[in-house]
């Protein structure tokens, strides 16, 4: 798409068999073009169009690194200590590699969506055809596509189109790939440009493969009413046979479900999914299950409730089949990213790998056509359930207590549990026939089994824990809102103002991982927290799913006690990960539809109007993986600001504001061209928080922008003050910064902040129309 | 008393901790320091020696030793509700920022911290914040005061139990009391 040999643009032409109109011809691709809006500056950025924009942010929100290793051993020259200012035999310093980790974990991530939606657009070409319509919400939605609008200039309207576009993220996601290698990029800013870059790319490719998604298997299309489908493992009826899908990418559960109708034996089966398919499973049948995140692998397949075990892609424990296996289940491996060491069985006769697989001859096969895919997973699920007959390892009350009995108490389960959790103290109490801390284990437990791994006397801890949590575990009967898909064109009207003048507090999107410091009751804290004060509250994967998990005093789910809308205090569930292009759509959407600013090519002008008007803030709390990065350095480049949790730390380096340092502040009066301190708004671009409480004050402050109006930025000093108070027990120390004139203090604390501004010697500033490109005064003045 | 990462992957290579032989040398070294900080954490109300958190036993070494302490998290209120107050709250990142900026004149624009003690967060969140400081502030002398040994520290105790813990604390506090 780039380099274009030959192109052709004929208006109106009339030939023998008619007429034709906007026909666009470049090297053997035809492109009609209805696309009006003027093009911007930077179509199609290659890596470093943007890098002027990056570098002011990052002068703005400095790295602060924290190496996760000493060492680097990318490159035979090593292994090469790079400790405390040693450069490697390439003379790579600490910094530039702990930014070369982060573009690569960027890239990985990227590649990741990319590669997905790259595997669905194939599958849904080769199925429907280049000229499938695209339809992400029909007349409610014209702004189809606005990451993609924006950053190449495509207006994508088949699935042909969408081809293109991700010919262009993949050549980029190439090219930072390629800035890794040893002797290539020697600067930590410039490898964090590139992490931008890519991130940038990865939310492209996030958004193709939902809008394709979305458009064939007919999803909720930016409904706020989407249905609501059950969460939980208790809301799977075990008497039924169970197929238990895991990962990503939900072509081979449509094969399962779709064959399932067809032979009419849906209704006795359950069809339930881990991690992300679930969520994309259930926006395509409604019948389906969502179980619960990568945490819930080890504890659903041991606790015997998979009748068969099919694999996508991604976050999929790579010892399921041998996890699968004790318990005489069968797998499906689905993916060409996931073959699992089984044989590759797609051209072989169903019957064949059904027979292998039900008689125990394979433990698993390799099947990468997805309709096959769905005739054996049912066929087999059919016939190895009654065999089964729900065969599991979870030992009984009366072996949990045996085996604590053999613990000595050597602490090496804690030493390697990522969470520090005392499961020695728990063993202790649990031999004297006490399993009330495992029980509470079972809550936190991320379900990684490093514990058992490091056990010198072979207990299996995890399994001990599922044990003591098995009541609470059937009691997960839960409800989610299935992934609405995009944010409607009609929900940005009607919402943009209030948002960009403050009177809407802001928007807080909890995505990603469930990676949790203490259970994901932390993540419905904090959803409905923010949803209470009528903020707009959107979440997506395993977030949402965490979300959903909870009951308030009146026994209603999150998504049943607040509306499915982009409104203020509305809960909305976006859907998998590839969705979270959807919150940032909303973002550019806003800029666009309600601001008017141009979108297509216009990269730099958005995402400085995001930085500097729209108060929203991603909120990673469990996040872990690259995926998770991706997405994060997507926000990053727009100017929207990212907490993740402590685990956070470990992606190694924060994007740190200074409030301390008044000329950090400083942005340009575009009405007037004047420099303008407009005081820490946003604070920082990433930042971890060590506690849930710390979190939500977090986000109280960081939702707060220059743009806000009196009212605005009095509605949320009020409610960051109120929110400090509460979880911090005393008044924030930075009120004096974000008060511009005494309109913006909060009336109800009016007598408390005038004494704190006059100890502050503060002085009353303007507020200035935002912005941190010096065009964009040019621009105002014509 | 093994002087291991408490959480066994936090491996550093070449510059590791010292191991803090005995309280009273941490006691000397904090003696020596111009400007020292301690960076409290979270966890500090979350773990328990005889009964009471580990937040008290802080309070009361930093009133006797009368040096500063920075709370991170949510820990301001907590310290407050037990009649001390910090002389500063701060996110951890944000502390940890700071330090390892040279040009940063302290919480009293006194003069840049020349030893930072941190205590109490979620272990592999302070292996990180020590491990910045020493690659990035490798003239910062940093020290820990948790039971768990921190490779990436100036100096650290080793891992010991809560009943050591609470005694390494104790014997601190008494020594900057003068006994
Ligand atoms: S890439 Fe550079 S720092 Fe890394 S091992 Fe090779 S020479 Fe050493
Ligand atoms: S590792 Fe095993 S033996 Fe050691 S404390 Fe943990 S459970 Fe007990
Ligand atoms: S399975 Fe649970 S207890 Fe065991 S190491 Fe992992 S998080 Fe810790």
């Amino acid at each position: 798409m780039t380099a274009k040999n030959l192109h052709i643009k004929i208006d109106e032409m009339k030939t023998n068999s008619g007429l034709i109109k906007n026909l666009e011809l470049s090297i053997g691709k035809v492109v009609n073009e209805n696309y009006n809006e003027p093009m911007g500056p930077t179509p199609m950025p290659s890596v470093t169009t943007l890098r002027d924009w990056d570098l002011t942010l990052l002068n703005k929100y400095k790295p602060f690194y924290m190496p996760d290793c000493d060492l680097c051993c990318l490159c035979t020259f090593g292994k090469c200590d790079l400790t405390a200012g040693k450069r490697g035999a390439c003379g790579l310093d600490i910094a530039a590699q702990s930014s070369r980790i982060v573009a690569l974990a960027c890239s990985i991530g990227a590649a990741c969506h990319s590669a997905h939606s790259r595997h669905l657009v194939h599958h849904l070409i080769e199925k429907y055809g280049r000229r499938y319509p695209l339809d992400v919400g029909g007349l409610n939605i014209k702004v189809e596509a606005p990451i993609t609008r924006l950053v190449t200039g495509i207006k994508p309207e088949t699935l042909g189109d969408l081809d293109d576009v991700l010919a262009y993220v993949e050549e980029q996601i190439t090219q930072i790939l390629a800035a890794a290698h040893t002797g290539q990029e020697a600067n930590a800013l410039d490898f964090e440009s590139k992490a931008f870059h890519v991130g940038m790319c990865d939310h492209i490719g996030m958004e193709v493969g939902d809008i394709a998604q979305i458009s064939v298997f007919n999803y909720p299309k930016a409904d706020p009413e989407a249905p609501l489908v059950k969460l939980g493992i208790g809301s799977v009826d075990r008497t039924k046979p169970v197929i238990m899908c895991i990962g990503h990418n939900v072509v081979p559960s449509v094969g399962i479900i779709d064959y399932a109708k067809e032979q009419k034996v849906d209704e006795s089966l359950e069809i339930v999914g881990l991690c992300c398919t679930a969520h994309d499973m259930t926006r395509y049948y409604t019948r389906g299950r969502i179980v619960g995140p990568i945490s819930w692998e080890l504890r659903f397949i041991r606790a015997g409730l998979a009748d068969v075990v099919v694999l996508d892609e991604q976050c999929i424990r790579t010892d399921v089949a041998d996890e699968a296996a004790k318990v005489n289940a069968p797998v499906i491996a689905a993916s060409e990213k996931n073959c699992v060491g089984f044989k590759n069985r797609t051209n072989d006769p169903t019957d064949a790998i059904v027979d292998d697989l039900v008689s125990g001859k394979v433990l698993g096969v390799l099947i990468l056509d997805p309709d096959k895919v769905g005739e054996v997973a049912v066929r087999v699920a059919m016939k190895v359930a009654p065999m089964r007959k729900r065969k599991n390892v979870l030992p009984t009350v009366e072996e949990v207590i045996a085996a604590a009995k053999t613990c000595t108490q050597c602490k090496q389960c804690q030493r390697n549990c990522p969470q520090d959790y005392a499961v020695p103290a728990a063993l202790k109490d649990a031999a004297a026939g006490d399993l009330s801390k495992l029980t509470d284990l079972y809550e936190y437990c991320i379900g990684c089994g490093r514990c058992e791994q490091a056990c010198p006397q072979k207990i299996v801890i995890h399994s001990l824990i599922v044990k003591a949590g098995e009541k609470a575990m059937y009691c997960e009967d839960n409800l989610c809102r299935s992934g609405r898909g995009a944010v409607s064109d009609v929900e940005i009207r009607s919402v943009g103002g209030p948002i960009v003048l403050g009177e809407i507090p802001g928007i807080v999107a909890l995505v990603g991982c469930s990676n949790y410091p203490k259970g994901g009751k932390d993540v419905y804290d904090i959803a409905r927290e923010f949803a209470s004060r009528r903020y707009i509250v959107a979440l997506s994967g395993c977030s949402a799913m965490a979300a959903g998990s909870y009951r308030n005093s009146e026994g209603k789910t999150i998504y049943e006690e607040f509306p499915g809308g982009f409104e203020a205090g509305g809960v909305l569930n976006v859907g998998s990960c590839v969705a979270n292009s959807h919150i940032a759509g909303a973002a550019i959407k806003v800029a666009n539809i309600f601001a008017k600013r141009n979108l297509r090519g216009n990269y730099e002008e958005i995402a400085d109007y995001i930085h500097n008007r729209l108060g929203a803030v991603g909120l990673a709390w469990g996040a872990y993986s690259q995926k998770a990065a991706a997405i994060g350095a997507g926000f990053w480049r727009l100017g929207v600001p990212v907490i993740v949790g402590p685990h956070g730390s470990k992606y190694r380096r924060m994007l740190l504001g200074r409030k301390d340092v008044p000329e950090n502040w400083n942005v340009i009066d575009a009405r007037t061209g004047e420099t303008v301190n407009v005081g820490p708004s946003p604070e920082h671009l990433f930042n971890v928080a060590e506690t849930k409480e710390e979190c939500i004050v977090q986000i109280a402050k960081l939702v707060i922008r220059p743009n806000d109006t009196w009212k605005g930025r009095a509605g949320k000093l009020s409610h960051y003050i109120d929110l400090h108070k509460r979880y911090m027990g005393v008044m924030p120390d930075d009120i004096h910064l974000y008060i511009r004139t005494p309109a913006d203090i909060p009336i109800t604390m009016k007598d408390e902040i005038q004494k704190i501004l006059e100890e502050h010697n503060w002085k009353e500033t303007t507020i200035p129309d935002p912005t941190l490109l010096p065009r964009m005064v040019r621009k105002m003045k014509e | 008393m093994s002087c291991e990462p408490w959480q066994c992957a936090e491996i550093a290579s070449t510059k590791k901790a010292n191991p803090i032989p005995k309280p009273e040398v941490a006691v000397a070294m904090i003696q020596r320091a111009a400007h020292p900080i301690i960076i409290a954490g979270s966890n500090l109300t979350e773990r328990y020696m005889e009964g009471r958190p580990a937040i008290d036993f802080i309070i009361e070494l930093a009133k006797t030793s009368k040096v500063p302490v920075v709370a991170t998290a949510h820990m301001v209120g907590e310290f407050v509700k037990r009649g001390y107050q910090p002389a500063a709250f701060m996110n951890a990142m944000e502390i940890g920022q700071r330090v390892a900026d040279p040009s940063w004149m302290g919480l009293d624009r006194k003069g840049h911290p020349d030893l930072v003690i941190l205590v109490g967060m979620p272990y592999y969140m302070q292996a990180l914040i020590l491990s910045g400081l020493k690659h990035f502030a490798p003239t910062l002398k940093t020290m820990t005061l948790d039971n768990m040994f921190h490779v990436h520290a100036s100096w650290s105790f080793p891992n010991a139990s809560l009943d050591e813990w609470a005694n390494n604390l104790k014997v601190m506090t008494l020594k900057f009391g003068g006994n």
